[in-house]
């Protein structure tokens, strides 16, 4: 690794880990309804949307009441984003005359956003209009992404609650979330993105005369030069925020309009962990014990670091294919070498394969570089990252549930090994609180394989497959793996936008989020109703090395196991074809 | 920590429904219509140039964007990234990337095209060839190369223009940019800034 490699990962990750207090303290207080200054003066307008849609604030929910009122909203915003993409031909706000969206694609889509997958099987700038992209497609950045803090926020309770019944009220934890931390962050972050030269306009696609003319493959000269351009800003920050990732235009974060400059790209990486690694604190914060939440963030970090480590070096080190071509891959002061197919000079070898690891870790999912180029090992470390179930750092809020999981999982096991109930966080972790850890552990590793399964057996999967022999494996793997993962990046040379894989793809992302969202909040339902078990010497501590090690250990054995048959086949066998020859 | 909420009331899947699609409603004439219209009005008002596209304009017409690179093949030129956007490379209304996995055959006869394409108008020019020039950028839009891919093409573009070397060299310095801040990203050079800049030059302009 460079010494500038270096130096630019130490400040990421020094920056991130600076502000998870701040940032987690504030949201600690915004939940428990503490966040003064914000509610000063935010809070008219979060009563206006009490009034309006007639919610009474004080009213609380069981777990049954909050998952349903979760679907209903999320299921009114997938057939809004359906409805609006099949219509926005006749809709104003559409300078570029783009038609409706195909059935599937509209499908998928609307599946994707209101998942908080923001898989894309479609170009941006040549599929939606701007109508569809504020008020079909923000809006579900937005709300996907505060669905999966409040049912986090629900499961918090479970713990933090003793001998109650209720979980809060989903209305109020939403409206808190997009009005006191999603939407003000958003705001000063798209405002920065434009000073760096991100668009935002409502303005037709701009043109301009080329300084060389070129031929088309049918013979014409063209001498100008179509601008995509439309309100960019304000949807990009959001994606990276509210670890959504669906891009404004078809390269995502490649795009010059959508990641311009060096800093642009820091603020954007930056965006799309720091919601997850603060929740951490918000969570030890709202059980009373701080200690709980840094040893999560900690157990992060542990997974995070080494798997870095291996996409820098391995893209660093180039392409073996190329080494017997007279081509310069060697790093130095005047160009970054390495595997440089599919990233741009701007950002070069160590900010895309840190924003590779980070969106994957993250089930964020935009890209600044073609993940489909990566070497085969450099691609193995995003693929395994979704595979674990997007607990390291993870979406919004689903992430931290998610490795609330594992570690239930884990005091069991380790409750199993000395022989004593396990307890967590002073709650007692029974048999029914295991069955449904184990379908959040089990449902998203079952999607990916089965559907892998039946893509490869299948024409209409085949057919899709860009690159030959096991890299074309590893396209169907990553598809699979970025949707039943709700992560949304892609190996992008597989043609997804084929009914086949929208509608699987679809399911995948539907049955990935909501067949976890409901254990969650029967998890959350069933501590809720506990007593405190007090603490004695036999208690498991959860918050010292020696748990973070045990929890580590318990997410690596499960994603290993579960997924080293199907990476044998694809990025393993890839990487040794590539250096045996 | 333990609160005493008001016990929950029954609720009716009626009531959640309209519940559900009246919050729907309020929050996208928050976050779907006023958030990206105030965005737009702060960035305007701002960042005018910036939030439309950062467009070059030369004689009151458009001739490309600071961020976006163009198509270059004449010897004369700085050649930018290869780009693979259709039907044209460049096309800066279809973003696209290769997607060429790097065991791909395909990936490996495209660099040699291309190592051969710069050897055909360069012959004397034996220097291994920097990556970045013989690889399609994520974008298809890259306006950037490397300092290295500037530095391998420099005695070309002079010879082509009958320009001494010093002076394209002295242009391309003052056209890279180093790590913003001194420490993210790379160092770079913008190629059509750079190729408008040796036209002014040969118009006699500075």
């Amino acid at each position: 690794m460079t010494t500038n490699a270096l130096l630019q990962i130490a400040l990421y990750c020094a920056l991130l880990a600076l502000l998870v207090k701040p940032l987690g303290g504030y949201m600690a207080r915004v939940y428990e309804g503490e966040a003064r200054f914000a509610m000063r003066v935010l809070g008219p307008l979060e009563r206006l949307v009490y009034r309006v849609v007639r919610v009474d604030p004080g009213e609380e929910m069981t777990w049954k009441t909050y998952a349903l009122a979760a679907m209903a909203f999320n299921i009114a915003g997938l057939l809004f984003v359906y409805l609006l993409a099949r219509v926005q031909g006749s809709l104003p706000l559409n300078p570029a005359g783009l038609g409706a969206v195909a059935p599937d694609v509209a499908f998928n889509t609307a599946v994707s956003f209101a998942s908080n997958t923001n898989w894309q099987s479609y170009g941006g700038e040549t599929t939606l209009s701007y109508l569809t992209q504020m008020i079909g497609l923000t809006v579900q950045n937005f709300v996907s992404a505060a669905t999966g803090m409040a049912i986090l926020i629900a499961l918090v309770r479970g713990f933090s609650r003793k001998s109650a019944s209720t979980l809060g009220s989903f209305w109020v934890d939403l409206t808190r979330t997009t009005l006191y931390i999603l939407l003000p962050l958003a705001i000063v972050g798209a405002i920065f993105l434009v000073s760096q030269g991100v668009v935002q306009t409502f303005g037709p696609f701009a043109s301009g005369a080329l300084v060389e003319a070129v031929k088309d493959p049918a013979g014409n000269t063209v001498t100008q030069q179509v601008f995509g351009v439309g309100p960019a800003a304000s949807q990009i920050i959001i994606k990276q925020l509210g670890t959504n990732g669906g891009g404004f235009f078809n390269v995502n974060s490649a795009h010059p309009f959508e990641n311009p400059t060096p800093l642009s790209n820091f603020v954007e990486m930056f965006s799309l962990l720091i919601i997850p690694a603060a929740l951490c604190y918000t969570f030890g914060k709202m059980i009373g014990d701080t200690r709980q939440g840094w040893a999560l963030l900690a157990a992060m970090f542990v997974i995070f670091l080494p798997l870095l480590w291996l996409c820098v070096t391995q893209e660093q080190a180039g392409n073996p294919a190329l080494a017997g071509l007279p081509i310069d891959q060697a790093a130095s002061a005047i160009h970054s070498g390495g595997n440089m197919e599919g990233k741009e000079v701007r950002f070069g070898i160590t900010n895309s394969a840190l924003w590779a690891t980070a969106t994957t870790a993250a089930s964020n999912g935009s890209v600044n570089a073609m993940h489909d180029s990566f070497t085969p090992l450099g691609g193995l470390v995003p693929m395994w990252l979704m595979q674990l179930g997007e607990v390291i750092f993870g979406g919004a809020g689903s992430g931290l549930y998610g490795i609330l999981v594992f570690a239930i999982v884990a005091v069991f096991i380790a409750g199993l090994m000395v022989g004593r109930t396990p307890e967590y966080l002073g709650k007692k972790i029974e048999a029914y609180e295991m069955k449904m850890a184990s379908l959040v552990i089990l449902v998203p590793p079952a999607l990916v394989l089965v559907a892998t399964a039946i893509a490869c057996v299948t024409d209409a999967g085949q057919r899709g497959v860009a690159n030959p022999s096991a890299h074309g494996f590893s396209e169907i793997l990553y598809a699979f793996s970025s949707q039943a993962n709700n992560n949304g990046s892609a190996f992008a040379g597989l043609t997804a936008n084929t009914p086949f894989y929208d509608t699987l793809g679809a399911i995948c992302m539907f049955g990935a989020r909501y067949w976890l969202i409901v254990p969650v909040l029967a998890i959350a339902g069933s501590l809720v109703k506990k007593k405190s078990v007090p603490r004695s010497s036999g208690t498991l501590s959860t918050h010292d090395p020696l748990f973070v090690v045990m929890l580590v250990g318990v997410i690596i054995v499960v994603g290993a196991l579960t997924f080293i048959p199907a990476l044998a086949l694809g990025p393993i066998v890839e990487h040794l074809m590539a250096h045996g020859s | 920590m333990s609160t005493d909420p008001k016990s929950p009331a029954p609720v009716s899947v009626a009531s959640l429904a309209g519940r559900a699609l009246g919050m729907l409603a309020v929050l996208t004439l928050l976050t779907g219509v006023l958030y990206p219209l105030l965005v737009t009005a702060v960035a305007q008002l701002a960042f005018p140039e910036r939030a439309r596209g950062s467009l070059i304009a030369l004689d009151d017409k458009v001739i490309g964007s600071r961020l976006v690179g163009q198509p270059f093949a004449e010897p004369k030129y700085f050649w930018g990234r290869p780009s693979a956007t259709s039907p044209v490379p460049y096309n800066a209304g279809a973003s696209a990337a290769s997607n060429l996995g790097p065991t791909n055959d395909a990936l490996t006869k495209a660099a040699r095209d291309r190592v051969e394409a710069l050897r055909a108008v360069d012959p004397e020019n034996v220097a291994p060839v920097p990556i970045d020039l013989v690889t399609a950028s994520g974008s298809g839009l890259d306006p950037h190369i490397s300092p290295a891919a500037a530095a391998y093409q420099l005695r070309r573009v002079a010879r082509a223009r009958g320009l001494p070397e010093e002076r394209v060299r002295e242009l391309v310095a003052a056209h890279t940019e180093g790590r913003d801040l001194g420490v993210l990203g790379e160092p770079r050079v913008n190629v059509l800034l750079l190729n408008l800049a040796l036209d002014r030059l040969d118009r006699g302009g500075a």
